[in-house]
């Protein structure tokens, strides 16, 4: 049975994914910073399709009202750590994934140190200023960063490397000083985390196999109420 | 007069007014006194992306443009 899972795993991944690409991705460190709604569907697709590391990053505890959305939020589980749920989920679902789980409050003290041995950092952070902060961190660290933000049944991603102006082009000069977002009058629907951390996994994918096309200073858009997808060009 | 089509986003959204697709405005309004008039305060407005390009609130509105306005989104 388990030589079936190690010989089977990613049979499905192929051939959109060649073997080399496995090796690739069985070979990637990818930072997951944030385990809310974006975070978790990130972990899940980023567990399945064979990202050898991850290290995971998230100070909360699971409250009732995570479990309209959080994928690895259920009843029994609230009031424990995000992290350590997250780490218990990826290996139960591939447990050929190093995970490397942390409960802790991220700041400017420790944000280098955790993404510093990653190849991709995945932004799924819940407010701007600290969006900022890591992006001096990755500058620092000159790993690329793939964010994703949701307000409703909005979403928006980006992918931003070292060298890019990032999120200056999308919350302006003064974004370090912008309070949250409008995710705090709409809230944030099940439905449009998963879609924004499975547009953020696309992203992470081809970074690490050097694939496709990116959304450097670029921001894909989406609100479903009206069925609106765009790519906007940020210079 | 000209006429442009407008798409404001998550919580901009109640701002449309009705004929957002075609809205006749006299050419060459700025964004910033087009939000004015529909009544948007600035601060709620984080992008402005017009023909999907970013543009600042001083662009001067073309026949045919496509408006979109979009709030700061910064959840996870």
């Amino acid at each position: 049975m388990k030589s079936s899972l190690f010989t089977h795993r990613y049979d499905r991944n192929r051939d959109t994914l060649s073997p080399e690409n496995q090796n690739t991705l069985a070979a990637a460190t990818v930072a997951i910073l944030g385990l809310g709604g974006l975070g978790g569907g990130v972990c899940e697709m980023l567990a399945r399709i064979g990202v050898g590391h991850l290290v995971l990053v998230d100070k909360d505890r699971f409250e009732p009202s995570n479990l309209n959305r959080q994928l690895f939020c259920q009843e029994h589980l609230v009031g424990l750590p995000k992290a350590l749920a997250a780490q218990a989920r990826i290996q139960a679902i591939n447990s050929q994934v190093r995970v490397s789980a942390t409960v802790e409050t991220l700041d400017e003290s420790n944000l280098y140190e955790r993404i510093q041995d990653a190849d991709v950092v995945m932004d799924c952070l819940d407010t701007i200023a600290l969006r900022f902060k890591l992006q001096d961190a990755a500058r620092t660290a000159g790993i690329p960063i793939v964010s994703g933000a949701i307000a409703g049944v909005a979403g928006q991603v980006t992918t931003i490397f070292p060298q890019d102006r990032g999120y200056e082009l999308i919350y302006g000069k003064n974004g370090r000083d912008q309070s949250d977002g409008v995710e705090t009058q709409t809230g944030n629907i099940s439905y449009c985390a998963l879609m924004v951390a499975a547009m953020q996994s696309s992203e992470c994918i081809k970074i690490l196999l050097n694939r496709g096309n990116l959304l450097r200073n670029q921001l894909w858009i989406a609100q479903l109420w009206t069925n609106t997808f765009e790519i906007m060009d940020l210079i | 007069m000209i006429t442009v089509e407008l798409k404001f986003f998550v919580t901009l959204a109640p701002y449309m007014p009705e004929n957002a697709h075609s809205y006749p405005v006299e050419e060459n309004t700025r964004v910033d006194t087009l939000m004015k008039n529909l009544g948007i305060p600035n601060d709620l407005v984080k992008l402005i992306f017009v023909n999907g390009r970013k543009q600042e609130d001083g662009y001067q509105l073309k026949q045919g443009d496509r408006l979109g306005l979009f709030p700061p989104v910064g959840g996870g």
